[in-house]
Formats: C-alpha cells, sequence, structure tokens
C-alpha cells in the first residue's frame, strides 16, 4: 500500500473521468490513459509513480509497468522541456533522416535517449509516425514538423521557449 | 454440443464443434509439438510452434487456437506442415542460448526435445544473440532469463490459476522480459508451478539447482503429508537422498500442481538438524548410544513410572502425543502401546483447546464434498479459515469456481484474509465475537427457512445483524453449498460450538460441511489416536486450562512446545515430567532439555505408511530412501517398544500386518456430530466491539503460520524464508494502533495472564479491531499461551 499521494486532484479527477468510459470491471482498460495523465503531470513514469497508478487503477504493478514500457511514448527516464522524437523508418530514411539526425545529434550534443545539460532537449528515436509524405519529419511536444532540412531545424528549435 | 467430424492425417475423428483442434488430437495421441499451449491455461497462440496444414487454410494454422469445423483436413506432419514447424524452431532458438550441458532442464526439456525433432543442426544466424541480466525473485524460483522463449505460461499461471500476478512481461518484441515488478520476490503459495510449466530452463528450482541430471534421478511415488488432501508426489532421489518433489497428476486430488508446502517440505530431510543415532541422557549429559540401549533405557524410565502408580492409577500417569502428519499405522501402533499400558491418554490434536464435542464426534474429520467437486459449488461459508494457506489446492479449486461458476463465497474470519478469489461477504471477527457472526449467520437461515433457532444460538445471534448474503447464498445452494471449518476454527475456545452452529445451517438449509482436519488428521482418529470415555485429551495431558498434566510422555514426531496452540503450557508440563520419550526425525534444544531419550525416526520419504485424505481417500505411499544413519520408521519404533515392554500385540512383521489390525470398513465421510450440543460459550464477553474500547485489552488472535505447523516444516530451509514466513510479529489494526498510540515498527510488550512476548508490532488493516494477531509455532510466543486477553505496551 501506498500511502504517499502522488498525483493532483485535477490529475486523478481525469483519471477518474477515463475509467467512467469503461465498464465497472474493466478498470483495467483506463491503464493507457491513466499513464499518459501521470507523465503530463510528472513529465516522466518513475517506477513509484508507475506503482501508484496501477493502485490507482486497481491492478497488480506488473501489469502497469508491462503498458509503460511498451509504449515508447512513455518515458522512463527524465525528459528535458522539450523532446524531440526524429522518425527513422523506411520513407524518411529513403528522404534523408540519417542527415538529419546527425545534424541534429551534433547541434544539440546529444545521442538519442539523452538530454542536453540544461535540460532544454531530450532526444529519441521514433518508428513511422504516419507522416511519410512529409518526411524527413520529427515531432516536437505534441506538433509535427515536416520535409526537414538543417536550415529548417534552426529556426523551429530557435523558436521554442 | 454438436459432435462433428475432422481427418487428421487421414483418420476422421469426432470432435465438439468449436474446440481447438489440438484437444482433439491430445485425446487421440496425434503428437502435435507446442509451447505455449497448456490444458490448465488459456490460449495464447503465441509461439507458433504447434502450426499444422488445413486443408484451403491460405497458411499453417495453430493448432492450438484453431476451432475444428466439420469435415476439415488436417495434416500434422506434411511437408508445409514440418516446414512451418521447422521455421518456427529456428526462429525460437535465434536467441536462445543452447546451454543445455549447464541448465538443469537439460534432459527434461520440450524445448530440447523438439529442437531434436525440428531443429536443424546449423544455425544461419550470425548475429548477435540477445542476453538478459537474470534477478533474484526468492527462494524457491532460480532464474535464467535468457533462456525464455516467451511463451507466458508462467505469467498466465499467475493470473489464472494462482490468482496473484507476480510475473509480467514488459518491454515490447525484441526488449521484451519476462519478470517481477523491480524484480521483487515471487510469493504465492503455489509459485513452484510455474517451475513445472516453464518450457525451457528459464525457471528452475533454486533448491534443486545443479543437484542432479533429470536422467539419473528414480522416481517414488509418494503421499504429501502436510493437508488433509493427499496430494501425490513423485519423490526422485539420487544415490538414496532425496534431490526433488514434482506433482503426479491426479485430476481427483491436486491435478497437476503441488503447494510450494508439498514441493520443497523434502529440504527437511536433508537437514543437518535430523536426529540420526539414539540418545540418552545420563544425568544432565546427552550421550549417543545404540538402539538396544536407548530403548531400554526408555522402557525402563516408561515402567518405573508405571510402577510408581498404584490400582486403578496404574499406567494413567503416561501419555502419547503425536504429529498430525503421522502415518495410520504411527497412529495405530502409538495409541495400542498406550492403552495396552492401561492408559487411554493419547492424542494427535496439539493445535485444538476445546473438545468439549469428543463424545459426540463423528469417526474423522472429513469434507462431506468431494475434492474434484469444489470446483462446482453455489455457496461456500469459510468459517475461521485461511484455506489459502491451510490447503493451498483447495483454495485453487474454489478460485476456479468463482470464476468459472460463479461461486458465492463468504468468510468470518479474525482477519480478513487476502484470498485468492472474490468473497461475497467478509465478515471480519475474533473471539467470541466470531461465534456471534455464525450464530447470525444461523438465525438469519432460520428466517429465511422460518425454522425454529434452537435457544442457545438465539442467546448469542446479534440482534442487530449485518452481512445478509451469506445466509441467502447458502439457502439458495442447498446441497451445492457448503459450510468449511477451517484451523482457525478448530483451534478456537469454543471450537464446539462453532461446529455445532455450522452444522444446524447445514441441516436446515442442505448444505453440505467440511471440517478440513489438519495434516493425516483423518488417520489419527479412524486409528483412534484420540483418547477414550477414560482418557485425557492433548489439552490436559499438556496442562492447559489449569489440568496438573502428566508425568511421562511418549512423543512421537511432535514438538509441543512448538505445535501445541498453548506453548507455554506443555513446555512447562514437558519440563516438569518424569519422563519423556521423544521419537523424533529431529533434534532441537528444547526438546533436548526435557526429554530422556531421542529416538530417531525415518521422515516421511523414508518410511511407509497410509494416509487418508479428507474424503476417506486411503492411499499408501512407499518407501522412497533409506533413512538417515540410524533412523528407523515410526511404527517400527513402537513396535519395538511394545516388545520390550512385553506388551501383547506387537508381533508384526511388516506395516501391512500393521494396516490389517485397522478397521478400515465404512470410512464414508461425514463429519457430523452424533447429535447437536450448544456448549455454552466461553469466549462470550470477548466481544470486540464497543465494550472493549473502553478497556486497554485486546483479543489475541492466535494462527500457525503455514510453514510452522510441523517439524518438519519448520526444517525445510527454503520454505522458511519465503515470505509466508515471516520473523513473529504483533498484528494490530491501524486504528487500534492509533487510540493505544501505537506505530507501525514500535517494540512492543504483549502481555497476558501466562505471560510476555516482545515483539515488533506490524499494522495490518485486515485485521478485525481491538485484537492483536501473535502467531504461535515461534519460540518468542510461546510464553503466551492460550490466554484470549492481552495489553500492548510499547517499549521505549
Ligand atoms: S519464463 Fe518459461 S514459462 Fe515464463 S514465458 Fe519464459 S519460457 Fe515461458
Ligand atoms: S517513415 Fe517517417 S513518418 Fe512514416
Ligand atoms: S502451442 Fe499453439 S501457438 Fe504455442
Amino acid at each position: 500500500m501506498l500511502d504517499k499521494v502522488l498525483l493532483s486532484d485535477a490529475s486523478l479527477q481525469e483519471i477518474d473521468n477515463e475509467l467512467d468510459k469503461y465498464p465497472k470491471d474493466r478498470r483495467q482498460s483506463a491503464l493507457l490513459a491513466a499513464l499518459r495523465i501521470a507523465q503530463e503531470e510528472h513529465n516522466w513514469l518513475s517506477d513509484e509513480l508507475i506503482e501508484y497508478v496501477a493502485e490507482v487503477i486497481g491492478v497488480p504493478p506488473v501489469r502497469a509497468f508491462e503498458v509503460a514500457t511498451f509504449y515508447s511514448m512513455y518515458d522512463l527516464k527524465p525528459v528535458g522541456r522539450h523532446k524531440i522524437n526524429v522518425c527513422t523508418n523506411i520513407s524518411c530514411m529513403l528522404r534523408g533522416c540519417d542527415q538529419i539526425v546527425n545534424y541534429l545529434q551534433n547541434k544539440l550534443g546529444i545521442g538519442f535517449g539523452e538530454t542536453t545539460a540544461d535540460g532544454k532537449f531530450t532526444l529519441k528515436e521514433v518508428e513511422c509516425l504516419a507522416a511519410c509524405a512529409g518526411a524527413p519529419m520529427m515531432q516536437i511536444g505534441r506538433d509535427y514538423y515536416e520535409n526537414l532540412s538543417p536550415e529548417k531545424i534552426d529556426t523551429i528549435l530557435q523558436a521554442l521557449p | 454440443m454438436t459432435t462433428v467430424t475432422i481427418e487428421v492425417d487421414g483418420k476422421s475423428l469426432p470432435a465438439q464443434a468449436g474446440e481447438m483442434l489440438i484437444c482433439v488430437t491430445d485425446r487421440n495421441d496425434i503428437y502435435i509439438p507446442r509451447f505455449c499451449y497448456h490444458e490448465k491455461l488459456s490460449i495464447a497462440a503465441n509461439c507458433r510452434m504447434c502450426l499444422v496444414e488445413v486443408e484451403n487454410a491460405p497458411k499453417p494454422m495453430p493448432a492450438c487456437a484453431t476451432p475444428v469445423m466439420d469435415g476439415m483436413k488436417v495434416f500434422t506432419r506434411s511437408k508445409y506442415a514440418q516446414t512451418a514447424q521447422q521455421g518456427t524452431m529456428e526462429f525460437l532458438l535465434i536467441n536462445h542460448p543452447l546451454d543445455c550441458p549447464v541448465c538443469d532442464q537439460g534432459g527434461e526439456c520440450p524445448l530440447q526435445d523438439q529442437a531434436m525433432d525440428y531443429g536443424s543442426d546449423d544455425s544461419r544466424f550470425l548475429e548477435k544473440k540477445r542476453s538478459l541480466p537474470s534477478h533474484d525473485i526468492g527462494p524457491l524460483i532460480a532464474t535464467e532469463m535468457t533462456r525464455c522463449i516467451h511463451c507466458t505460461r508462467c505469467v498466465r499461471f499467475g493470473e489464472e490459476v494462482a490468482g496473484v500476478v507476480e510475473l509480467g512481461a514488459p518491454g515490447r518484441g525484441e526488449h521484451m522480459q519476462i519478470g517481477t515488478f523491480l524484480n521483487r520476490s515471487i510469493d504465492s503459495e503455489v509459485s513452484g508451478n510455474m517451475i513445472d510449466l516453464c518450457p525451457v530452463g528459464a525457471l528452475t528450482s533454486k533448491p534443486y539447482r545443479f543437484a542432479a541430471r533429470s536422467w539419473e534421478l528414480q522416481n517414488h511415488p509418494g503421499i504429501s503429508p502436510h493437508d488433509c488432501l493427499g496430494t501425490n508426489i513423485n519423490i526422485q532421489t539420487l544415490r538414496d537422498q532425496v534431490e526433488r518433489v514434482l506433482p503426479i497428476d491426479n485430476p481427483e486430488i491436486n491435478q497437476c500442481w503441488l503447494a510450494d508446502r508439498d514441493r520443497y517440505s523434502y529440504e527437511a530431510v536433508n537437514s543437518e538438524q535430523r536426529l540420526t543415532q539414539p540418545m540418552i541422557k545420563d544425568g544432565r549429559k546427552w550421550r549417543e548410544v545404540d538402539w538396544e540401549t536407548a530403548i531400554n533405557h526408555a522402557t525402563a524410565g516408561i515402567t518405573t513410572v508405571l510402577n510408581s502408580g498404584s490400582g486403578n492409577d496404574i499406567g494413567k500417569g503416561i501419555g502419547g502425543l503425536a504429529a498430525a502428519s503421522s502415518t495410520l499405522e504411527e497412529f495405530y501402533l502409538l495409541q495400542k502401546l498406550i492403552r495396552n499400558m492401561g492408559s487411554d491418554n493419547v492424542d494427535h490434536r496439539l493445535q485444538q483447546c476445546d473438545f468439549r464435542d469428543d463424545n459426540i464426534a463423528p469417526r474423522f474429520p472429513a469434507s462431506e464434498i468431494q475434492i474434484q467437486h469444489y470446483n462446482n459449488l453455489a455457496a461456500v461459508l469459510l468459517v475461521g479459515s485461511n484455506i489459502r494457506k491451510e490447503q493451498p489446492l483447495l483454495a485453487l479449486r474454489l478460485r476456479d469456481g468463482c470464476n468459472k461458476k460463479g461461486t458465492k463465497i463468504s468468510a468470518i474470519n479474525p482477519v480478513d484474509f487476502d484470498f485468492n478469489f472474490d468473497t461475497v461477504e467478509s465478515d471480519v471477527a475474533a473471539g467470541g465475537q466470531m461465534v456471534r457472526s455464525l450464530a447470525t449467520q444461523a438465525a438469519h437461515v432460520a428466517q429465511i427457512k422460518s425454522a425454529e433457532l434452537p435457544f442457545d444460538i438465539k442467546k448469542i445471534a446479534d440482534s442487530n445483524p449485518g452481512f445478509e448474503q451469506t445466509a441467502n447464498n447458502l439457502v439458495a445452494a442447498g446441497e451445492n453449498g457448503l459450510i468449511i471449518i477451517g484451523a482457525l476454527a478448530q483451534q478456537h475456545t469454543d471450537a464446539s460450538l462453532l461446529k455445532a452452529i455450522s452444522q444446524w445451517i447445514c441441516d436446515t438449509t442442505g448444505c453440505k460441511l467440511a471440517v478440513l482436519g489438519c495434516a493425516n488428521s483423518a488417520a489419527g482418529w479412524i486409528a483412534q489416536c484420540v483418547p477414550g470415555d477414560n482418557g485425557m485429551n492433548a489439552g490436559q495431558m499438556l496442562g492447559q486450562n489449569g489440568s496438573a498434566g502428566l508425568r511421562c510422555f511418549i512423543l512421537l514426531g511432535t514438538e509441543p512446545e512448538l505445535d501445541s496452540i498453548d506453548g507455554k503450557s506443555a513446555l512447562a508440563t514437558l519440563n516438569k515430567a518424569e519422563f519423556v520419550v521423544q521419537i523424533s526425525a529431529f533434534k532441537s534444544a528444547s526438546v533436548m532439555k526435557y526429554a530422556d531419550v531421542l529416538l530417531p525416526m525415518a521422515a516421511f520419504t523414508e518410511s511407509a505408511g497410509t494416509y487418508i485424505n479428507c474424503e476417506g481417500r486411503i492411499q499408501n505411499a512407499k518407501v522412497a530412501v533409506t533413512p538417515k544413519g540410524e533412523a528407523r520408521p515410526g511404527w517400527k519404533i513402537l513396535r519395538v517398544m511394545g516388545n520390550f515392554l512385553e506388551l501383547n500385540g506387537f508381533e508384526q512383521i511388516t506395516i501391512d500386518d500393521v494396516t490389517e489390525e485397522i478397521n478400515l470398513t465404512d470410512i464414508t465421510p461425514s463429519c457430523r456430530l452424533v447429535e447437536l450440543q450448544f456448549h455454552p460459550t466461553l469466549s462470550s464477553g470477548e466481544k470486540s466491539t464497543p465494550d472493549l474500547m473502553e478497556s486497554d485489552s485486546l483479543i489475541r488472535v492466535v494462527d500457525m503460520p503455514m510453514y510452522r505447523a510441523e517439524v518438519t516444516l519448520r526444517h525445510a530451509r527454503a520454505l522458511q524464508q519465503t515470505a509466508d514466513n515471516p520473523p513473529p510479529a504483533a498484528g494490530l489494526n491501524p486504528a487500534t494502533a492509533s487510540r493505544l498510540q501505537l506505530n507501525d515498527g514500535n517494540r512492543v510488550k504483549v502481555q497476558n495472564q501466562s505471560g510476555s512476548a516482545t515483539l515488533e508490532l506490524r499494522t495490518n488493516d485486515r485485521l478485525a479491531e481491538n485484537c492483536v494477531y501473535v502467531p504461535a509455532g515461534f519460540m518468542e510466543t510461546t510464553d503466551l499461551g492460550r490466554h484470549v486477553r492481552v495489553t500492548v505496551k510499547k517499549i521505549e
């Protein structure tokens, strides 16, 4: 039993709203959403937080852990203010994502899965984000940036707070 | 269900429409390889080893997940099927370490066997193999996760059968990895079954690690002595040493499962604490002697006590106590020995303290429902039973029934136990309140059935009842309902009353009754290892409730200071007894203090004997290994003692001669009292509710933890390290703790009339309020005896 409360009332309320969407004996269905809500509040999912979410939903902790480790959009380590997801799947690869990746890594001085020292950027490699028509592409936060070139990247990153 | 006909490899076979192909082929002995499929688990269809060719199907089909259809044509060994199976095998072996020579599973490994049949002798995979760290997940299971093929049998077992989700499959694709959350330990009481289920060497038995190769082992069918099921075990030995215990599939009893208790208790047999040489006490010093000297010493001591009695008193000062896990023959010869000496003092019920219904007792504690029907009940009421720890495999059946047939289970317990099935109602009541709760259910039943409630029940019943569904469910279930009297009820100071009220409810509703005795207790009763009309029961012999206690004891496989719920009286009586003969497989410091002779007895794997389970099923166990050192089977020791004491009737040569003497006819499993008598409650006034709020005193809830209840289990090394065997602590409901201004982790002194124990406090919100839970079976808590009222004070 966890006696610490790790989520704000607002987040807990949001999880409750998600739970309402499913039958009473299918609380596990809300796990994906609950983990997302927890991540949004805390920036990343610590083991402690995953266990807490499991408790809120009423499933064994390993069940929540399975979900959290299955989807790459959950962050199991702290991430920077801006999470840059670069697609390296086939269409983007054909359209030169290697160059984009190189440029980003050199510019930020970090590799995949790393965060800049100032805590501003985290770089992640992802599979196809279904924006092949605009390849090569990347996602920052909730926004997609397509038809990338080094110059374009400079402008995009500069504009970020 | 409609029957259809399918054709497999040219043979036409009948099948049920909709059943999976693999069920049909298994039934007809047509072999299909598999890893993830298991008869007792849900279908995952994730290993793809069972691919077969189905006519007109566009691709190979997994036999475990393909429902049969009329006229379906299947080929299990066609070129097409074999190519598919070989393909699967090639993929499975890509990341497998192929370390069979250093793997305990080697020789009994489905992956190894099937790789021989479907694998290639060379790998086309030149890339780097994936390897994974293995973590310590407790004392029972060793892990080597690089070998795992992700069949998820272990995960499904936890979720579906055991009812605790401990293992999971975090990660995805190549990164998926079977494990527990944060590598926590696996604590289920039936966890060892995952070892049997794992088709590779990823999960193996930790105590058995590197002890033997499977092909060197010899198999000896046996019976597990630890609960009233008579679980069928395969005792595997190497060079006359027990190396492992596995289940023998018996659909009527244990199916293919084993409780960890049955699986790992053998470690005690090989323990350092075994008594291997007869010993006698000369003055205050112990010395090892030969058998003849030891038995002469024993019988001389007994004779001295016998001769010091006079007239009618001859023999009255002597008594015999047997462990509940003794065999039928041991029970029988012990009582015969005692009775032939003119005494009626013989018993095996060390955990019991209310014996008021002995004169109306049934022939043996039994379950009126057969074990195999525990999955099919409509309603169950557990009275003082932590069935999950008492009879773990019965709990699995109740769970199955609850999930598949909707069995409505209720409980009246001092602790809201964490069962692996759902309860409809759980009445948390300790001490006298437990009797009251049961009486209240009886009152409900009387009302629903318009039956007349016996006055004795009425006066205890609560006028302001809760928990209404339980009685309704029992009435609705009728003969498909069951009341289970568990160990906590049988240890209760008002056990006779709990039994009588339960019986009245059963009589009135038509429900069945089960008194689940500990270990081989049914055989103890049938062999009459219980006192007769003139005899003393275990409690009286050991000086409980102010009785004087005996002067001379023959103890068979029991250490009463730990086996008795009132260890304090037991120890005091034994310490002042004039002569104590201990026949046991183990040595212990406390026994060496009070005993005068130690006779080394064979352990359960070393002796033949008969076990009778709660259904009255008679099963014989054979010798698996030679007794250690000079140890001898219990029945032989007792017989020779009979000879040395010059008693009649001890001429048996084989164990069968002993068995033949025992009346085993008409063993019908009925546990009804001959007549209903409602003894006045001894624990009235011990209501755990308001009136106690004022006072400082609490009710002690006693329990015998699952791995402390027998001397054998206390010496089983790995079991002793499990989470089910925590060091003794004082459990307190958080509300009660805060009323007493105590916190979790405090050192507290628990005190009552007989003594005290200093323990760490553990708050537990599953415990009834105004109670303190202090387990028996530990020297640390013996001093508290059986007095129910206790106080708890913080030690600064
Ligand atoms: S550990 Fe064994 S049983 Fe569990 S998934 Fe892996 S191979 Fe299957
Ligand atoms: S491959 Fe990059 S978005 Fe589809
Ligand atoms: S046994 Fe059929 S897919 Fe595993």
